[in-house]
């Protein structure tokens, strides 16, 4: 075993040093003046607004699909619906896997209204189907928020899976053929929402993405936001500092599911036909791993692990049916030689970096989500 | 359409094959109980674990020369012959899986002390490259198992006929349960795996290989989901490359329902749900099957945070 421990060794050394090197860019960038900072992020958003204007761009291009298309419908949605799920799993520390269920919501709402039972407009179904999935996410949490960690896993699992059953064996819902003619989003101006033409989708995909992260980064740095800091580290000693946990993780349920309704109507809007194939427990995992991926708790790293999650398949179609095994390989790599995310949270990366320093002794997992694996002394207090 | 009169008429019919599907769930169940007792993590990828003992399974038949079709020619003796070989085939496939997940994408992030986020990533990783490979090797659609011996009925247990399936089901699920307790409870290494899931460090400065401990903690969940993999066959006669998803999920869903990390929850857990799940669709409809399951998992969990049982696989004595 010792020529495997110490191969891992030496990845050990390099990958402290990447962390060190992409440590000092956020410390460079945080050193930059105020009006220095705000022109670059207007510039990358300038960018991202004429991306599509490229066309195909090199590199980055999907072979055989439509780069815009991809964009549109599977990036930007993954993007949206990732940052909704942070607030849930990144900042406030409560494992979702059923994430799903709030994107379906916003999804079917949006359809019920619009297309199936009523002709609401696609732009006052939205919030409505933000609404419905928010107190969804109140009406889930309520009762099951008191569980911890791995408990509250499964019955979020559960309610996920239940939400697709539902679809299917509810006639009122479509049932299993589902719904179709969901109206397009309004045009606004010389912007015209057709089939063919997915850049209006991609830029209202990314306005909406826009205003969600000035939204949740207002958040994350008011008192809800320090809270759920304060759940996630610790829960009791939080509990014990006057901090209402229950309520602040009900409000962090109730807003992921939110942004989660947000991005899923925003897909249904696109593509016009949804059915309960469409919202799979495979969907909660793939917007877990890009949280995860990307850096769990840091919204610039949820952002790149949703566009990672969401770009990859579509990048290794040339793959064909292989391409979900070579994903899977992917990601297991890519979290053998980045655990803490590609883009950390800085307060992970710090406590990684701790626990790397202690590793001969503690390198058994124990403890709360974004703990790093030590021994886990707390872990029989909980019964 | 809600009716309870087919529950009423047929009680024990629901209730032999709620246990038959329950033996089978809480044998994958323990492999997540296993593992979780002692990394306190949810090993995502052993639904993957018991998908591969089905094929190992398959293949087996395959390499024994059993035809699919009339099953009538073959002497008892030679069919106890092929569901051993199968069997241990099936164990040989889901245990070397299983200490290949912890080799290849658990233990190099134990290693870099990764937050636990990470590993449940690895594992979906694993369990994507696991499925797929499977799907692109041997084909997406469902690929029948060869059966052994025409199912009969051995006996009558009120109104309800019970089959020589369901008896062997039952009986080799509960045998294999009952020999990991005396492995766990009565062996050196079952000593090493409960002192390691009570407290890993003081267990490694007492002198014990936690790396080996865990290794021996897959392999033991992968021979118990190769023995429902078998198991299962003999019931259902077909796999597919996404077989272990659903019943992963419900396996895992009994072991938290039994208390996860405690063995003898997870046959609770697992005989609980199957009959949950059997009673479920006799009331509401088979579709509705899954969503009673988990309905009586959030109220379980509402009233016993930690289920039934509670976890304490460190915590049992011996």
């Amino acid at each position: 075993m010792s020529g495997v421990r110490g191969a891992f060794g030496g990845l050990r050394q390099a990958d402290d040093a990447r962390i060190r090197g992409l440590a000092s860019v956020g410390v460079r960038w945080r050193a930059l003046p105020r009006p220095a900072r705000i022109a670059i992020c207007v510039a990358a958003v300038a960018a991202l607004y004429l991306l599509p204007l490229w066309g195909s761009p090199p590199l980055i291009n999907t072979p055989g699909t439509d780069f815009v298309d991809v964009l549109a419908t599977r990036i930007a949605i993954f993007v949206l619906a990732a940052i909704g799920l942070n607030v849930v799993v990144g900042q406030a520390g409560l494992l979702d896997l059923g994430f799903v269920a709030f994107y379906a919501i916003g999804a079917y709402t949006v359809a019920v209204l619009s297309a199936e039972h009523g002709s609401v407009p696609f732009a006052l179904a939205v919030p409505v189907a933000i609404a419905v999935a928010m107190s969804a996410g109140i009406l889930l949490g309520t009762p099951t928020l008191r569980l911890r960690g791995d408990y509250l896993a499964i019955v979020t699992l559960g309610f996920g899976e239940i939400i697709r059953i539902v679809a299917v064996n509810t006639d009122w819902l479509g049932g299993p053929r589902g719904i179709s003619n969901i109206p397009k989003p309004p045009n606004v101006g010389p912007l015209e929402f057709k089939l063919l033409d997915a850049k209006p989708y991609y830029w209202l995909a990314l306005t909406a993405i826009i205003v969600v992260v000035v939204f949740v980064r207002r958040l994350e740095r008011s008192r809800v936001g320090r809270a759920w800091t304060a759940i996630r580290e610790d829960e009791d000693a939080a509990e014990l500092m006057g901090v209402p946990t229950f309520k602040f993780k009900l409000w962090a349920f109730a807003i992921g599911a939110g942004v989660g309704a947000l991005s899923g109507s925003l897909y249904a809007g696109r593509v016009g036909f949804i059915n309960p194939g469409n919202f799979p427990f495979t969907l909660s995992v793939l917007f877990l791993a890009a949280v995860v991926l990307g850096g769990a708790g840091n919204l610039a790293g949820v952002i790149l692990g949703g566009v990672v999650i969401a770009y990859l398949p579509e990048r290794f179609r040339g793959f064909e049916d292989k391409r979900f095994l070579v994903f899977g390989i992917a990601l297991v790599v890519m979290m053998i030689f980045r655990p803490q995310g590609l883009i950390p949270n800085r307060r992970v990366a710090a406590e990684m970096h701790h626990a790397e320093d202690n590793l001969e002794l503690a390198n058994v997992p124990g403890g709360d989500l974004h703990e790093p694996v030590e021994g886990s002394d707390d872990r029989h207090d909980r019964g | 359409m809600i009716t309870a009169s087919l529950l009423v008429d047929q009680f024990w019919t629901f209730t032999i094959t709620g246990l038959a599907q329950g033996a089978i769930y809480a044998l994958v169940a323990l492999g997540y109980t296993l593992v979780y007792g002692v990394l306190r993590l949810i090993n995502f990828a052993h639904s993957e674990v018991f998908m591969v003992g089905t094929f190992g399974a398959l293949f087996a038949t395959r390499w024994m020369g059993v035809e699919l079709g009339d099953p009538t020619d073959h002497g008892a003796l030679a069919v106890i012959g092929f569901l051993v070989v199968c069997g241990l085939v099936a164990m040989a496939f889901s245990g070397g899986t299983a200490v290949a997940l912890e080799l290849i994408a658990y233990r190099p992030l134990r290693r870099r002390g990764a937050p636990r986020l990470a590993f449940l990533i690895s594992a979906i990783g694993a369990s994507f490259a696991l499925f797929e490979a499977m799907a692109v090797w041997q084909g997406r659609n469902p690929i029948p198992f060869p059966r052994l011996f025409e199912p009969k009925e051995l006996f009558r247990f009120f109104d309800a006929s019970v089959t020589q399936r369901q008896v062997i089901v039952v009986v080799f699920a509960v045998l294999m349960m009952v020999a990991l307790q005396l492995f766990v409870s009565k062996s050196r290494l079952g000593r090493g795996i409960r002192a390691t899931a009570q407290d890993s460090e003081t267990a490694r400065m007492l002198g014990v290989n936690t790396d080996n401990t865990i290794l021996v903690t897959f392999l033991l969940g992968g021979i118990m989901a190769g023995g429902a993999a078998l198991l299962f066959l003999i019931k259902d006669e077909q796999t597919r490359f996404n077989i272990g998803f659903l019943l992963g999920i419900k396996a895992f869903t009994a072991a938290v329902l039994g208390g996860i990390g405690n063995l003898r929850g997870a046959l609770i857990g697992g005989l609980a749900l199957g009959l949950v799940e059997n009673y479920g669709a006799a009331i509401f409809g088979t579709q509705w099957k899954d969503v009673v399951a988990f309905v009586v998992l959030v109220v379980v969990l509402m009233f016993r945070p930690t289920g039934l049982l509670g976890e304490q696989l460190g915590r049992s004595r011996a």
